[in-house]
């Protein structure tokens, strides 16, 4: 094996090389307090105000709904308990797809929603319109609905829910976390999050709220970042994001056909060279650059620990795998196959030949830890 | 329904004891256990793996089989606790 591929675009990307000039610039440049009024601190408060634009651009936004979080976690646990906390008379009802990240779960079943209605999705891993609408009740402060699942790739109905959502009067929070940088920003969110980390950022995160919609935030307000996140932000990974998301998504058009193009590589032959494997999540309403599949009678955690011995990084939604010993719940909540899983995710320094490389070396690895395991021909 | 009401087709033929055995064992022992009772009869599952509430299932369907359902084992207290009984009914 010549060199290493890595193979896991979705739990984090390497900096890019532009945000990573802008970080170094940065340093030097932008360490100041944006908040003072002296000509350091002025230049400081020039670049955070750039950095805020061009990210609200991305979204579709106005500045002044964007603030910067210090990971894409905290973004999405504050647009929870900020929701929760404006609507408290409304009442503490949650509506959610069952498969929100993990990170989106947490907070609100650890953020003051007793009372929450996980709606199903099916066995491609969609929610349906229809479904979520109905969950929605007189007391739900709060719907959430990923962009498109970041386990199997599943494009969710957004714009629908969104609609429902607006009719109902209930906020919507969007996890755009796989979205921003490879695809366009969804229509119809109240609240929207994501994490630079997945774009090719430093740990950033953005959390947006559309001006008019009900937030207080869960800490105690202070002058930063229009009240949501208290504290300085660290300016100089702001920025880094900044520019990443900028470079991501000026590719984005390019890279979406590339990557698909080499996602559809990885689902066919998949399924035609390995017996007995699942691929699972939507073949074509999806995301660009991510695949899950499952063998059947493989140990996830064996799976994974052999593939990087043979150089190939992915990552597993199976229970072995899991600190918890849990299956993910996005395949529980499919249906699907969670033993022997895994997920590859594709980034821009992906080349055709290291997908060929992996199809190539997959067969031999599944087949060898069947025969080890004793279960050939089962 | 009182237990002597069960039809005696659901009774399973054989019982896999599974607990204590990660995750692909159960599906795995579902898979060599199944061909040896007759189509049409139940084989049982004891398993506490999380992941067989979704891969028992799972199996059936890619292997066409007809999965009857789970439920608690019952009595069992301690070291059983979060224990099911997987039912699967062969059907070729």
């Amino acid at each position: 094996m010549s060199e290493r591929v890595f193979l896991d675009a979705a739990s984090g990307l390497p900096l890019h090389p532009a945000a990573r000039e802008a970080l170094l610039s940065a340093l030097d440049d932008g360490w100041a307090d944006p908040a003072r009024l002296y000509s350091s601190a002025r230049r400081a408060r020039l670049l955070l105000d750039g950095a805020r634009t061009a990210v609200a651009d991305v979204l579709g936004a106005r500045p002044d709904e964007v603030s910067f979080t210090p990971n894409g976690s905290t973004a999405a646990h504050v647009a929870v308990r900020g929701s929760l906390a404006a609507r408290a008379r409304v009442g503490r009802h949650v509506a959610h797809s069952a498969i929100e990240h993990s990170c989106v779960l947490l907070a609100i079943s650890e953020g003051g929603s007793p009372d929450a209605t996980s709606v199903p999705v099916d066995r491609l891993g969609r929610v349906s319109p229809e479904e979520m609408g109905a969950a929605l009740r007189t007391d739900t402060a709060l719907a959430c609905l990923i962009a498109a699942s970041h386990e199997v790739g599943t494009v969710q109905p957004v714009a629908e829910v969104a609609d429902r959502c607006a009719a109902s009067g209930v906020p919507l929070l969007v996890d755009a976390s796989q979205v921003l940088g490879r695809a366009p920003v969804p229509a119809g969110w109240s609240l929207l999050t994501g994490s630079a980390r997945k774009w090719g950022g430093p740990s950033v995160g953005v959390l947006a709220v559309r001006t008019g919609v009900r937030f207080r935030s869960p800490w105690a307000e202070d002058e930063h970042e229009l009240g949501r996140s208290p504290g300085s932000v660290d300016l100089p990974s702001v920025l880094a994001a900044a520019v990443a998301l900028q470079a991501a998504t000026s590719s984005a058009a390019a890279e979406d056909a590339r990557l698909r193009a080499l996602v559809d590589r990885i689902r066919s032959t998949v399924a035609a060279t390995i017996p007995d494997v699942e691929v699972v999540g939507d073949p074509a309403d999806r995301l660009p650059h991510l695949v899950t599949f499952s063998c059947l009678y493989v140990d996830g955690e064996q799976l994974v620990r052999t593939l990087d011995e043979r150089g190939f990084e992915v990552s597993s939604g199976s229970s072995c795998t899991s600190s918890a010993l849990t299956p993910s719940h996005v395949l529980v909540a499919m249906g699907v196959l969670t033993h022997g899983n895994v997920r590859v995710s594709l980034s821009r320094d992906t080349r055709a030949g290291d997908v060929d490389r992996f199809l190539a070396v997959l067969p031999e690895v599944v087949a060898g830890l069947r025969a080890e395991a004793g279960v050939t021909g089962l | 329904m009182s237990p002597t009401e069960l039809p005696a087709a659901d009774a399973p033929a054989v019982t896999l004891d599974c607990r204590g055995r990660p995750c692909p064992i159960p599906v795995i022992e579902l898979a060599k256990g199944l061909p040896t009772v007759p189509i049409g009869a139940v084989l049982e599952v004891l398993t506490d793996d999380p992941a067989a509430a979704t891969d028992i299932p799972a199996w059936c369907r890619m292997r066409a089989q007809d999965y009857l359902g789970a439920e608690p084992v019952p009595t069992l207290v301690g070291p059983d606790q979060g224990a099911y009984s997987h039912r699967i009914q062969r059907r070729s």
